[in-house]
């Protein structure tokens, strides 16, 4: 028999939100406490809720939650939209507390908790319950008026937890902007086993989410911030670290749908690995997207093309005059089309949104048009992220990606795109503009494709009724001819072949 | 502590309470104290207080929203009003019943 205390590691409740376990290395502490702290509108009572719902739906383990602030019935009523199953989960695995501080009440003298502790432990022990959420609990500690009562009665609830072996979840408001661990309830993440805090922040005038584990003792956690969103399932939050690519099998080349680019890629693009197309505004980037996911669904091969720009059935059209009609693949369903207005949320929601859609429509081909959209909202940085990790979410899943990037500034040759993605392009094609004797020609030119052999030609790309094309390269004193000279080149090289006979 | 009936006379023109207490916490006797105290000199002869110790009900406190120990309800005269605390602070007390408060000197 030995008298030291047993090492116990800890156990942990799964969250059943992917992303959320990621950075918490597995979920909740058991049986410990958990503070989730934020500003108003920052998600914890989504978070808690989401927590407990799952708990119960998915393991059978019942719960209790306390509601402080809102109404009981109607965060169970807001729960009910993300579909949780919560009136199902009522009657037996869930019970909700109203304890909203009435606004009438009248203070005299010294009270504590002890009477709501003795009330729940009660229902705990009658329902089984494993975890209890006290939300918004800074709305009754403000009741007590009093920083060393405060301090007493969180211990209290504290110790009551751990006595009882129940998990709790206890949520509080901080100020935005301020540390979480200053002010009036700092001393909180002290008391907490683990602290997360939720923080919604307005940038480039969009709203973007962050979370981030302040402590988890025991236990390591991811210390960065990382983006989450409230979809329509609830709370989803992105990877911490990004995704990392796992390396792909260099074996078989699809079309990129237009042929003589083929040659150009000696035989296309790996399947697989992503491909860049950048130029300018009015370049082609989507009708040559547009070739791409056509060739795709000729090979009976589903496809998601999503469009920031343009509406579906624009797209359509514009490149139905190229001879490129996508209208039956969409209707028999290989190919979705999917127009996404970038202002209308967060890059990260973005990513999430195409995430689903990629599960739902499971494609082996994804045209993203133009990615540098996403640069639009929700700043820079958060927008670099995202387009990484849609790419590398694209690689590990297999699917070959061809995204488009609009190409900023007056000089053509600077060769950089708003999101930096052209170092983890796979293959990069650029279009140019060619002014030259009175015309605007397009031109394109293989900046790089890995693990490949490539030409090295710049070749002029003509879009007409028949289709898109390349036309032969034509040199003249070692420069690319195009548009009227390369046609005055090739008229007098038939001519030329005409007289020989 | 068990439920009590203190004074006499026309209870439905009296003061009635709810005192919620837990078990004998410090507070929690000082309240019931302090009520017993207010009721005597204020009004002797009509009021009924009745005590529910929330260690022997715990799910009656839960049913009537009762959070914090000690809770006092006056259910009668209307309108209803709640305090919370141990009653130490008499003035507010005697406010919320609209009662005439202590002199200053």
């Amino acid at each position: 028999m030995s008298d030291k205390p047993q090492l116990t590691t800890i156990r942990k409740i799964c969250s059943g939100i992917e992303g959320f376990d990621d950075i918490t290395c597995g979920g909740l502490p058991l049986g410990r406490t958990t503070l989730l702290m934020g500003g108003a509108g920052s998600g914890k009572t989504v978070l808690s809720l989401q927590i407990l719902a799952f708990s119960a739906a998915k393991h059978g383990t019942p719960g209790i939650f306390v509601a402080f602030e809102e109404n009981a019935r109607r965060v169970a009523a807001n729960g009910e939209i993300f579909g949780w199953g919560i009136p199902e989960l009522e009657k037996t695995e869930l019970y909700f507390v109203d304890a909203c501080v009435r606004a009438d009440v009248v203070k005299s003298g010294a009270f504590d908790l002890t009477g709501l502790l003795v009330a729940l432990e009660a229902k705990a022990s009658e329902m089984g319950a494993k975890i209890i959420v006290f939300d918004a609990i800074d709305v009754l500690l403000g009741l007590l008026d009093d920083p060393a009562a405060e301090c007493r009665e969180l211990y209290r609830l504290s110790e009551w937890l751990t006595l009882h072996q129940l998990t709790g979840i206890v949520t509080t408001k901080v100020e935005d902007g301020q540390p979480a661990v200053s002010g009036r309830y700092g001393f909180m993440p002290f008391m907490a086993d683990c602290a997360v805090l939720l923080t919604q922040r307005i940038v480039d005038r969009v709203a973007a989410r962050t979370i981030c584990v302040l402590k988890y003792r025991g236990s390591p956690h991811v210390l960065n911030e990382v983006p989450f969103v409230i979809g329509p399932h609830g709370i989803e939050v992105g990877s911490s670290n990004g995704i990392h690519p796992e390396p792909q099998p260099f074996d078989e080349k699809i079309s990129t749908g237009v042929e003589r680019l083929d040659e150009m890629l000696c035989g296309g693009i790996y399947r697989g690995t992503n491909a860049l197309i950048t130029g300018s505004s009015g370049g082609g980037k989507s009708s040559l997207a547009g070739a791409f996911i056509a060739a795709v669904c000729k090979r009976d091969e589903r496809a998601l093309y999503i469009s920031f720009d343009e509406n579906s059935r624009d797209i359509v059209r514009d490149l139905a005059t190229l001879s490129i009609d996508l209208a039956p693949f969409m209707e028999s369903g290989l190919l979705r089309m999917e127009a996404v207005r970038t202002e209308s949320a967060s890059s990260e929601e973005h990513f999430m949104c195409i995430k689903r859609m990629i599960n739902q429509q499971q494609p082996r081909c994804v045209v993203v048009d133009p990615l540098s959209a996403l640069a639009r909202v929700g700043g820079g940085l958060a927008a670099r992220a995202v387009a990484e990790r849609l790419i590398y979410l694209c690689r590990n899943k297999g699917i070959t990606v061809l995204f488009t990037s609009l190409l900023e500034g007056s000089d053509p040759h600077l060769e950089t795109t708003t999101l930096h993605v052209s170092t983890i392009a796979d293959s990069w094609i650029q279009i140019y503009y060619t002014l030259l004797n009175g015309e605007r020609n397009r031109a394109v030119s293989i900046v790089k494709s890995r693990g490949s052999k490539h030409s090295n030609q710049l070749r002029e790309l003509i879009f007409s009724e028949s289709g898109i094309t390349l036309a032969d390269p034509y040199t003249a004193g070692g420069e690319v001819l195009m548009g009227t000279l390369r046609q005055e080149k090739e008229v007098a090289a038939t001519l030329k072949r005409a007289g020989g006979v | 502590m068990n439920e009590q009936v203190r004074g006499t006379g026309h209870l439905n023109e009296g003061y009635v309470f709810k005192l919620y207490i837990a078990g004998g916490a410090p507070n929690s006797v000082r309240a019931f104290a302090n009520l017993y105290a207010i009721c005597r000199k204020h009004f002797p002869d009509s009021h009924r207080i009745e005590v529910i110790d929330v260690m022997k009900e715990p799910l009656r406190a839960l049913e009537e929203t009762v959070l914090v120990t000690p809770t006092v309800v006056k259910l009668f005269p209307l309108p209803a009003i709640r305090i919370i605390g141990d009653l130490s602070e008499e003035d507010a007390v005697l406010s919320a019943l609209g009662l005439p408060q202590k002199e200053k000197p």
